[in-house]
């Protein structure tokens, strides 16, 4: 308390707090894999499974029927027309399920896309189960040209018994160039 | 180690000779607390006139429907620059200036424990500022995405100015931690002999917590900023869906740091008033340890309410109701808060001096803003209210007739302290009347116009509206005009024109700061003194 000897506990205080700052700003970054981890588990922010999951088979629960819509979008700049040929599919969980999304580049240029699906309400994400889907790779598609690209699903059975109906929203990036692009490479 | 100690001795001896420096390198090499106090004040004052000048843009413009004065893209710019400066360029230097020149004379330091650091974490302030101004007139304007900078409009939709926002705001935040080190430095390690914890003035007590709390929250914040920084011009996906990252994450981080930023704002005002009422109602504080507990908690409890501001985000109901309660819960220790200053008015020998004015009104205009605060957080009214000119009402009445009330309220009190003259009273009273009248035609007929669904931040709006409009544009120029009124004031309280004031100043007051003489000396506390 002696304030003019006290050069050293200041010090000695300011270093602790100095690591504190650091500490803090390192937790900013830390956020962002734990907001990660954290949605994954919970599902919370509506984001699907990144890669194939293989089919289980599991018992098909045909006393349930889920209604399950497909809405599409492209956001600003991308070209592409874009839109789903199911717009809704009613399913029983536990069975596989195919639908099909058009797409067609009428720009002069060659893209790549990017799809990133989401389901709402979020909770639906973690039941729904993707065994193929478009969203796992990116899409080149040169100028002029039209594809077909399927996306292949079944719904969990443990689906939550308040939950019959749910949206799946896929949102077409225009991506080339962009470090998320590697056509180059095999994204599987 | 000895020697060492004797040669500071020797330092500290020597220029307590001197008095302060002669002509502008006095303000640009001071070390002293009081110089530095002096200059975060002034330069807050000018940041809040350089704000309320957008704000007059801001009103001007809704005066009446249609668009009419400035473009919808400058208008954006005006909102989102008016905030920045309003919260890191008026409010917050401001605490940090009383901070300044109040802590040492209310704990009996010498000055402040960083001296030193003190200095260059009030330079680098001028600076920050200049950047985030003259981001205004680079090509393309200046920042247009809301103080809040949500993503994707500061990643992807944002213009060139972009990386000087940025820089701006890091020095910002490096300044406010710097500032908060020293005041936890120097209350930590050099109160008086005698002045334990449970002995500290509330003033200080507060600054104490709000200086954790910033050394907690402004590097999120700096994180944040880098996030965007990088996701704008390095290709990083942090907040881009496309590249794997989630814009909803950059909300989840912003706001918590702004959660406890906002209680960053009004922290130091609850210890303000504190310091305030009693003296005028000749009374000790009511429940001075539950107002330390209560300080105490209400910082604890901001870091677990932060989604409130993200109730329409689609959050899972689970999450939506913990936040809900989370918030509602800190209206507690609040209310504990208001209880305290009313029952320290209770039946006390109330004189109504300006500085009271001041106070009182703030207790009276910043519970509104708890109340309203208190409707947007029960989650699904908020669903109408979010984004509409209620949160502005809501937020203005805890900021303006909150935070920036405690800051004239202070001023008012410490001003015949640190210039040794009573402020012109006259002045003082048209201002606090001016300024009472103008704030509340100005901010409460926005609740109004919110509840009816007015958006916020956009610069046309439904005819419905225009009636109240046109009284919160006339309220917003008279508040505007009010200030001047202060800044007369102040000028002429800088020239020490007015009636010599005794070391009490005031009856009632009491502290450390109250026995040293009119005008507080340039060194004050060289020997410490002893509290009982
Ligand atoms: C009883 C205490 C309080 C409660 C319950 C409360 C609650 C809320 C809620 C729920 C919102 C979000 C509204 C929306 O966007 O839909 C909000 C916004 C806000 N509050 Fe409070 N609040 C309280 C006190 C304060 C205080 C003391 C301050 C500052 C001194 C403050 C400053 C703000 C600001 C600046 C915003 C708007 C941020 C923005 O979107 O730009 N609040 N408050
Ligand atoms: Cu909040």
């Amino acid at each position: 308390m002696q304030p003019k000897q006290s050069q050293n506990p200041n010090s000695r205080l300011v270093v602790k707090l100095v690591g504190v700052v650091f500490g803090m700003f390192a937790f900013g970054f830390a956020l962002v894999p734990l907001y990660d981890v954290f949605c994954d588990i919970t599902g919370i922010n509506g984001k699907t499974n990144e890669t194939a999951v293989t089919y289980s088979a599991p018992e098909v629960d045909t006393s349930r029927m889920i209604t399950v819509q497909f809405i599409t979008k492209t956001t600003a700049g991308m070209p592409w027309k874009f839109e789903a040929r199911t717009e809704t599919v009613k399913v029983h969980p536990g069975e596989l399920n195919t639908v099909e999304f058009y797409v067609r580049n009428p720009a002069i240029r060659d893209i790549v896309g990017q799809a990133i699906p989401s389901v709402s309400p979020g909770t639906a994400a973690l039941y729904l189960n993707k065994t193929e889907c478009f969203c796992f790779n990116n899409q080149p598609l040169p100028s002029g040209q039209e594809a077909v690209m399927p996306m292949q699903f079944y719904v969990d059975p443990q689906l939550p018994e308040d939950i019959n109906f749910f949206t799946v929203q896929y949102t077409l990036y225009d991506i080339t160039g962009t470090s998320a692009d590697v056509t180059t490479e095999s994204a599987e | 180690m000895s020697s060492a100690t004797e040669t500071l001795k020797h330092d500290a001896h020597d220029d307590h000779h001197h008095g302060p420096a002669k002509g502008i390198k006095r303000w640009l090499l001071t070390t002293n607390h009081k110089d530095i106090g002096t200059l975060y004040l002034w330069f807050s004052f000018i940041m809040f006139l350089t704000g309320g000048a957008m704000a007059m843009v801001i009103r001007a413009e809704l005066f009446q429907p249609g668009l009419q004065i400035v473009d919808p893209q400058f208008f954006n710019q005006m909102t989102t620059v008016h905030g920045l400066i309003m919260v890191f360029g008026a409010v917050m230097p401001a605490f940090t200036g009383l901070a300044n020149w109040l802590i040492p004379m209310m704990i009996g330091a010498p000055d402040m424990a960083l001296p030193r650091m003190n200095n260059w974490s009030f330079w680098i302030l001028p600076f920050a500022f200049l950047i985030l101004l003259s981001s205004l007139f680079v090509e393309g304007g200046g920042p247009a995405f809301g103080w809040t900078f949500y993503a994707p409009l500061s990643t992807t939709y944002s213009g060139d100015s972009t990386a000087l926002f940025v820089f701006s705001v890091h020095i910002m935040g490096i300044s406010s931690i710097m500032g908060a080190i020293n005041v936890i430095v120097t209350i930590w390690n050099m109160r008086a002999p005698g002045m334990t914890w449970m002995k500290m003035p509330m003033f200080v007590w507060t600054w104490l917590i709000t200086a954790f709390l910033l050394i907690a929250v402004m590097p999120v914040l700096a994180g944040v900023v880098t996030m965007v920084l990088t996701d704008k011009y390095f290709g990083t996906s942090f907040f881009n869906a496309a590249g794997g990252g989630d814009p909803v994450m950059f909300q989840h981080i912003f706001w918590f740091f702004g959660h406890p930023e906002v209680y960053i704002m009004i922290l130091p005002a609850f210890g303000i008033i504190s310091h305030i009422i009693p003296t005028f109602a000749r009374k000790p504080l009511f429940g001075y340890a539950s107002m330390v507990y209560a300080t105490a908690s209400i910082a604890l409890l901001s870091f677990i309410v932060w989604a409130h501001h993200m109730f329409t985000t689609g959050m899972p109901v689970a999450a939506e109701m913990f936040f809900m309660f989370a918030t509602m819960l800190i209206s507690v220790p609040t209310g504990v808060k208001v209880f305290n200053w009313v029952a320290t008015m209770w039946r006390g020998a109330m004189t109504f001096e300006i500085p009271m004015l001041f106070a009182i009104a703030f207790v009276i205009l910043f519970t509104i803003g708890g109340l309203s605060g208190l409707m947007l957080a029960i989650t699904p009214v908020d669903f109408q209210y979010h984004d509409t000119y209620f949160v502005v009402a809501h937020f203005h009445y805890v900021l303006v007739t909150g935070a920036v009330f405690s800051i004239m309220a202070a001023a008012y009190y410490w001003l015949p302290k640190w210039t040794g003259v009573m402020f012109d009273i006259t002045l003082a009273k048209w201002h606090f009347w001016a300024s009472l009248i103008s704030v509340n035609v100005l901010f409460f007929p926005m609740h109004f116009v919110g509840l009816a669904g007015m958006p916020r931040r956009i610069p046309d709006y439904a005819l419905q509206f225009a009636d109240f409009n046109k009284w919160i544009s006339i309220g917003g120029f008279a508040f505007g005009l009010s200030q001047l009124i202060f800044l007369a004031l102040l000028i002429k309280a800088c020239r020490k024109q007015g009636e010599p004031v005794s070391d009490q100043v005031w009856d009632g007051a009491e502290g450390l700061e109250w026995e040293i003489p009119s005008p507080a000396p340039y060194h004050t506390f060289d020997t410490p003194p002893v509290v009982k």
